[in-house]
C-alpha cells in the first residue's frame, strides 16, 4: 500500500513540475518567472523526500536541505535586484 | 522497501504521502490557472507549503520508525520551509508593485497601490540630543 501511495505521489509531482515549467515558459513579467521558479524548487524538495522515503534512506534530506535554502536566498537576491537594481548595496 | 510496518502505520503513511503529493499539484495548477500575479502568489505560498508540511511529516515518522530513533533533519526542513515561504511571497509581492504588474478589475480597494507603492521603510528617529553621542 505504501509504494502505491508513493508511485502515486511521484506522478502527482512529476506533473506539478510540469506545469511549473510551462508557468516559467509562460509567465508574462519577471516576477511570474521568479516564483515559478520558486515553485519549481520547493517542488523538486518534495520530490527527494518521496524519493527518500521510497529508497528508505536518509542521505537524501541533506540535499533537500541545501536546495531549500540555496532557492531562498535566490529568490531574495533576485527580488531584491529587480527592486534596487543591486544585490549588495 | 525492506521495513515490515504496521498496517495502521502504512495507512498513516500513505494518506499523508497522497495528501501532500495532491496539495503540491493544486498549488502547480492554480500557480497555471489564476488571471494575474497577486492571485497566483497566493497558490504556491499556502497549497504547497501545507503538502510539503504534511510530506515531511510522512518523512519524518517513517524515517523515525525504521531506523529507532527521532530524526529531527525533516523537522529543520519543514521549520526552514514554513519560515521562509511567506518572506518569499512578501518580496515578491514587494517587486510586484515596484514593477506596476497589472491586476485583474475586480481587484479590491485598487487605489491603495500606490500608498503601498510609496511607502518607505520607517527611518531610525534620530535623538540629537541624547547624551551618549
Amino acid at each position: 500500500m505504501l509504494m502505491t501511495a508513493l508511485y502515486i505521489a511521484f506522478a502527482l509531482i512529476a506533473v506539478a513540475l510540469l506545469l511549473n515549467v510551462i508557468s516559467l515558459a509562460r509567465g508574462p513579467s519577471i516576477p511570474d518567472r521568479v516564483l515559478s521558479l520558486d515553485t519549481l524548487y520547493i517542488n523538486s524538495i518534495a520530490l527527494i523526500i518521496v524519493y527518500g522515503i521510497a529508497e528508505s534512506s536518509t542521505i537524501h534530506f541533506e540535499a533537500a536541505l541545501l536546495i531549500a535554502m540555496l532557492g531562498f536566498v535566490s529568490t531574495a537576491a533576485l527580488c531584491k535586484y529587480m527592486v534596487r537594481g543591486d544585490i549588495i548595496e | 522497501m525492506s521495513a515490515q510496518l504496521p498496517m495502521l502505520l502504512e495507512l498513516l503513511l500513505s494518506v499523508l504521502i497522497v495528501f501532500g503529493a495532491a496539495l503540491v499539484l493544486i498549488g502547480s495548477i492554480g500557480l497555471i490557472k489564476l488571471p494575474d500575479f497577486f492571485t497566483r502568489l497566493h497558490a504556491p505560498t499556502k497549497a504547497t507549503t501545507l503538502g510539503m508540511g504534511s510530506l515531511l511529516i510522512a518523512s519524518l515518522i517513517f524515517t523515525s520508525f525504521v531506523t529507532g530513533d527521532l530524526h529531527v533533519q525533516q523537522l529543520l526542513i519543514t521549520l526552514f520551509l514554513f519560515i521562509t515561504a511567506p518572506i518569499a511571497a512578501h518580496m515578491l509581492a514587494k517587486t510586484a508593485l515596484h514593477m506596476r504588474i497589472q491586476t485583474v478589475e475586480r481587484t479590491a480597494n485598487a487605489d491603495l497601490q500606490k500608498a503601498a507603492r510609496e511607502r518607505t521603510a520607517p527611518q531610525p528617529a534620530i535623538d540629537s540630543a541624547s547624551p551618549d553621542q
